[in-house]
């Protein structure tokens, strides 16, 4: 085998949070958010070690409540956002905060291993995203490549982009935006878009996908009924600014031109279930990551939507030697869209899947089962890519 | 060969060998062929040029033993007899033609001898003969001469009378009217007028002739102008007038334009009769669309009205057939005269230098082509009104008859675009036709497609009220007619693709001469036929399907999935590619109206806060309804398929029993808090033992594997649904009662009860995890509400 095997790395408590560290260059580091009623939860840092090919956990107290989303600063790569659960008497409610993780738990980690796990460490609390008046958050996004001064949360149906002062221990609201609408319209996610100077942002409700902008507040494209049941995520193309991939509960991934929204410009329909996590390689816009509660992860190559040009001239022989075992169906054409691999080391639904900040090959997938699993473009096709 | 003495160099070629070798045995090869012939130049080879005997001797005494010595030398000396031998033949054969060379030789010195006094002989008569002839021809010279002039003088005369009689004659013909006879007269006198024009006496003559013929060419000119004659009598006219030196080309436009007056009266006649007709067909053009054959599943098309046949005015063939025997013969004698006239005459002195025939020729084009433009626009235009798909034998018999028409101007004139217009027309029509038997085909689809609907909704709207009332066992009086509307409608479809197939085949018979083209020989059936015709009809058969799938996606369940049910099945008699995709939307279709309820269900309640469940709630009841519905329906339309062997106790009764005992020993142990990793721990190793469960197996075309599918999809999404809520104590409860429920009834549907029962136990198992004060309610409790419900 040429490929590395997967890497599995088991939780204690389910989870569904998953997040790259984003301001972490260096090194492979995922964090993981576990979902318990009953329990404590937990953050568990993952550190991969690439050329060792072992993974070194970490874990930090989220005392707070289950953990339904966590997103990471682009800036310091101490502070990340969770969205949890409070549940008081007889309502719960999703709020979100801002947190620093201990500046000990490095060290302390690297040292004794076993005391860090034993006695976890808790997160500091640098403020909360106050959100009693608009109800539960859906996420919580931070400005892409931001300063980590900046982060939006997405709150039933309004869109509410928040300033952190005083080294991100007060929030206030700058702006807002309301979903109006009949019905209960409630955002499912969101995306702010790295183009355009960070100005736009898109968000999905129900079947909807809307584009907004974050200087006036105002809606600025609406694609109804972008999927024929409900959106479950989206992602920004990284390097063509005008394209976005979005998923949801009909088992499509759907590729979209936001300035030609009435079609999409591509569908994909591999997964037999929901899929709940679509993310563009941050990279090599032609990788693109899906997570479905088939427990499948896919890993597609979409080249012919990529801004990467069109062939790479590598000898077919020498891709067909390889022993490229999950690989489906490679074409043998360089320019065709194809499904990479297929992987099924899940054994239940998979809700999220992030590539590595560190490493534009390495990607983790997170099911409900609290099963991480770490895996890498197979080589081939990176050679194939870079080459 | 230069040496002299070498008779065997003389030998004819034929025997090279012998002859090299008796070359080496003289030595004689040494300085002639060495150079060419790359030869040994071992001194042992005997046959070799550089044979050293010495040698040669040395090495056989030293290598050989006395035995093969002596063998050595009898084979020497054998060979060198047969060498010998060879050599006397050879100067025997050379002796023999010699000596005939010689005998031929003096033979042919005493024939010669002969000859020589013969010819002598000759020569003298000869001499004889020419003197006598000279002599005979000195005494006749005179008479010979005066002979001549006499002769000569005749013709004069004669001629002179002609000249002097022309005026008169011409005069005369003129009155009777042999023009022809006039023109040739005076052609003939008058380039001998023209000479002798400075006399005067011929000058008087001339003039008088010049009358004449002025008044000749102005009747001709008249005559022709009128119109009124035959082709022929103008065609005479034309050529008597060209004879007279009228210009070429004003004739030609006048000829043309002549006819042209003519064949539009032609056309006009056509034109007016298709008025007529279109005036007729927006009359009767709803009527037309209908399609032929009965119709019994779409009662509400109408029936074809006897009294307004499609083709109220003239029906193409006819239409057609008047354009060709009017128009087309005409244009084929304008041709044919035309061309006798201006390009196919002989070419004589100042004609020929005039270049006419191209000339004329780029007229003739321009004409043909102009008319033709015409007419064929016209043939369009009736062939679009052709929009009936009934009658086409008719469609086709008239445009074989253009066709084969259209190839007599072919014929006549070769490099006109005419026919290949006209083929393209042909092409044209044949496509436009498929164009409508498609369009035809697809509004009989949405029909018949309409007809199953209702006659889905009528019953389903029954069903509605009964079960509202008493009940789902009305459900079967509702459904039985599933079946027997596929079988229809397939049988529809089918017929009606025959039937269109058939008439679509007529354009490539045998008998019909455009059958033969490239384009109807292969783009027509491959592409026209095949591609245009029956693909994108099925092709449209799917995409409405799929539309009907996606919109009812989209739309929330619009669509009765019985009706996808019928496409699927529909899809798979046809083309089997297609109906897994279909099926799978079926399935999911089918799925999503069952899941809905389930999701609204647990969107719309708080769930952290729900009373104790008193009875299983009613949408569950609902989901099972409609499994079974939906199970009915496809039972009609697919097999059974295999079911996994039932455990012996898979009746009612003993199942939940069976169940509860399973399902007390997974859970007892984890609901309670004091283990407080248990939950986690058991349904792991539960699932390291169980086997992995494939949800999304691909669906196989039987009721049970459909089922199965659906169901599973059902579950799981309802277990996703659970999964993001927070429940409470009761809600856990409901969740169970619901679930105990659920197992009760579903399991009969599937290929494998153990599927519902991991996937049920998933869902409890999960709303407990989800649940904040996990409190399981007493198995028994559980079976008491579910058999109370």
């Amino acid at each position: 085998m040429e490929d590395d095997a997967p890497v599995i790395y088991g939780l204690e408590f389910q989870a569904r949070a998953l997040t790259a560290q984003t301001a972490e260059t260096d090194a492979i580091r995922f964090l993981v958010g576990t979902q318990s009623l009953k329990f404590d939860n937990q953050i568990h840092i993952i550190d991969f070690d690439d050329e060792n090919n072992v993974i070194n956990k970490s874990v930090l107290l989220h005392d707070a409540g289950e953990i339904w989303h966590i997103s990471g600063s682009p800036a310091d790569k101490a502070v990340l956002t969770t969205c949890y659960s409070k549940t008081s008497e007889s309502r719960v409610l999703t709020c979100a905060a801002v947190w620093r993780m201990p500046p000990e738990w490095e060290s302390g980690n690297h040292e004794s291993p076993d005391d860090s796990s034993n006695n976890p460490q808790t997160l500091e609390l640098l403020c909360h995203l106050d959100n009693t008046a608009h109800g539960s958050v859906a996420c919580v996004l931070w400005e892409p490549m931001g300063d980590g001064k900046r982060v939006i949360s997405l709150a039933e149906n309004h869109v509410l982009l928040w300033d952190l002062q005083e080294s991100s221990t007060k929030a206030t609201i700058s702006s807002s935006a309301t979903l109006e609408g009949k019905g209960q319209l409630k955002f499912t996610a969101g995306k702010w878009s790295p183009h355009h100077n960070n100005t736009q942002l898109a968000t999905a409700n129900d079947t909807a996908i809307r584009g907004w902008d974050l200087r006036s507040m105002s809606q600025i494209y609406c694609i109804e009924n972008a999927h024929g049941q409900l959106v479950r995520d989206l992602d920004f193309n990284p390097n063509k600014q005008y394209y976005l991939a979005s998923c949801g509960d009909d088992c499509k991934v759907k590729f979209w031109d936001v300035r030609h929204i009435n079609e999409p410009v591509k569908c994909l329909e591999e997964h037999s279930h929901w899929v709940w996590s679509v993310r563009y390689n941050h990279s090599h816009d032609q990788l693109l990551l899906t997570g479905s509660s088939d427990s499948r992860v896919i890993l597609s190559n979409m080249v012919s939507i990529s801004s990467e040009p069109f062939g790479h001239l590598v000898d077919d022989d020498e891709l067909s030697d390889n022993e490229e075992s999950q690989q489906e169906d490679k074409g043998k054409e360089p320019l065709q869209d194809s499904i990479i691999a297929t992987y099924e080391e899940h054994e239940d639904s998979v809700y999220a899947v992030e590539w590595s900040a560190a490493d534009p090959w390495l990607f983790a997938s997170l099911s409900y089962d609290g099963r991480l699993v770490i895996n890498r473009v197979p080589r081939a096709l990176k050679y194939r890519i870079l080459l | 060969m230069s040496s002299a003495t070498t008779p065997p160099d003389s030998d004819p070629n034929g025997r090279r060998r012998i002859h090299s070798m008796l070359k080496l045995y003289y030595g004689l090869n040494e300085e002639g062929k060495a150079a060419d012939q790359a030869e040994s130049l071992d001194p042992c080879d005997i046959n070799g040029p550089h044979f050293d005997p010495e040698v040669y001797l040395n090495k056989l005494r030293k290598e050989c033993s006395l035995g093969e010595l002596m063998d050595h030398e009898s084979c020497m000396v054998k060979q060198i007899r047969s060498l010998d031998s060879d050599m006397q033949t050879l100067v025997y054969e050379n002796y023999n033609k010699f000596i005939s060379a010689t005998d031929t030789i003096r033979k042919m010195k005493n024939d010669f001898k002969k000859m020589e006094d013969e010819m002598d002989c000759l020569s003298a008569n000869m001499a004889s003969i020419t003197e006598f002839s000279a002599r005979i021809s000195g005494t006749l010279q005179d008479q010979h001469a005066q002979i001549t002039k006499l002769s000569g003088v005749h013709t004069l005369l004669r001629k002179l009378q002609f000249l002097f009689e022309l005026p008169a004659r011409l005069n005369k013909c003129l009155e009777l009217q042999a023009y022809a006879q006039a023109v040739s007269a005076h052609r003939r006198a008058r380039c001998v007028l023209q000479q002798y024009s400075h006399m005067p006496s011929f000058r008087g003559i001339q003039d008088d002739c010049h009358v004449i013929m002025e008044q000749l060419a102005q009747q001709l000119r008249q005559k022709f102008r009128d119109g009124g004659s035959s082709a022929k009598d103008l065609s005479e006219c034309v050529e008597l007038l060209l004879q007279l030196d009228e210009p070429a080309e004003e004739l030609c436009d006048k000829f043309l334009s002549h006819a042209q007056s003519r064949l539009e009266a032609d056309l006009q006649g056509l034109e007016a009769e298709l008025k007529d007709s279109a005036v007729t067909d927006t009359g009767g053009g709803s009527v037309q669309k209908t399609s032929p054959g009965s119709n019994p599943v779409s009662p509400s098309s109408s029936v074809i009205n006897p009294f307004l046949s499609p083709t109220a005015g003239t029906d193409i063939l006819e239409f057609i057939d008047r354009g060709c025997n009017e128009f087309v013969s005409s244009l084929c004698l304008v041709i044919a005269s035309y061309q006798e006239l201006f390009i196919n005459r002989p070419q004589e002195g100042e004609l020929a230098s005039k270049n006419i025939p191209e000339m004329a020729n780029g007229k003739l084009h321009v004409f043909v082509d102009t008319l033709a433009a015409r007419y064929f626009s016209l043939v369009e235009r009736r062939i679009q009104e052709e929009k009936g798909v009934s009658d086409n034998s008719l469609l086709v018999r008239a445009l074989d008859r253009f066709h084969r028409r259209l190839q007599a101007i072919s014929k006549l004139l070769p490099g006109s675009a005419v026919p290949s217009h006209g083929t393209e027309i042909v092409v044209q029509a044949a496509r436009q036709r498929i164009k409508q038997y498609l369009s035809a085909l697809q509004t009989f689809y949405h029909d018949s497609l309409t007809d199953v609907r209702q006659a889905l909704a009528a019953p389903r709207l029954a069903v509605g009220g009964a079960s509202a009332s008493g009940g789902g066992a009305s459900s079967k009086d509702a459904t039985p007619s599933l079946p027997e509307l596929l079988a229809s409608l397939s049988n529809f479809i089918l017929n009606q693709l025959k039937s269109v197939l058939a008439s679509v085949h007529l354009f490539t018979a045998k008998d019909i001469t455009f059958s033969n083209k490239p384009y109807f020989k292969g783009e027509f059936c491959s592409q026209g036929v095949r591609e245009g015709l029956v693909v994108s009809f099925i092709k449209f058969i799917c995409q409405s399907s799929r539309q009907y799938c996606e919109s009812a996606g989209d739309r929330g369940g619009s669509t009765p999935p019985a009706l996808l049910l019928l496409l699927s099945r529909l899809c798979l008699d046809y083309e089997t590619s297609t109906i897994s995709y279909i099926l799978t939307l079926t399935d999911e279709q089918s799925c999503s109206e069952i899941t809905e309820p389930l999701c609204l269900l647990l969107d719309n309640i708080y769930w952290v806060n729900t009373i104790e469940p008193r009875n299983v709630r009613a949408v569950m009841k609902r989901v099972v309804e409609d499994t079974t519905s939906i199970d009915v329906q496809v039972g009609l339309l697919y097999e059974e398929g295999v079911r996994k062997a039932h455990s012996s106790d898979s009746s009612k009764r003993t199942f939940s029993v069976y169940s509860s005992s399973r399902q007390q020993i997974r859970y007892a142990p984890s609901y309670t808090p004091s283990a407080p990793m248990d939950t986690n721990l058991l349904s792991n190793i539960h699932k390291l033992f169980s086997e992995r469960i494939d949800i999304f197996s691909p669906v196989e075309f039987n009721k049970v594997s459909v089922l199965t599918g659906i169901i599973k999809i059902s579950l799981k999404t309802f277990l996703e649904c659970v999964r993001l809520r927070t429940f409470g104590r009761y809600g856990l409860q409901q969740i169970q009662v619901d679930c105990h429920y659920l197992q009760m009834y579903l399991w009969r549907f599937v290929s494998d009860e153990n599927l519902v029962h991991f996937l049920l136990d998933e869902i409890v198992c999960s709303a407990a995890h989800r649940c904040l004060d996990p409190s399981p309610m007493e198995q028994s409790v559980i079976e008491v509400i579910c058999e109370r419900g």
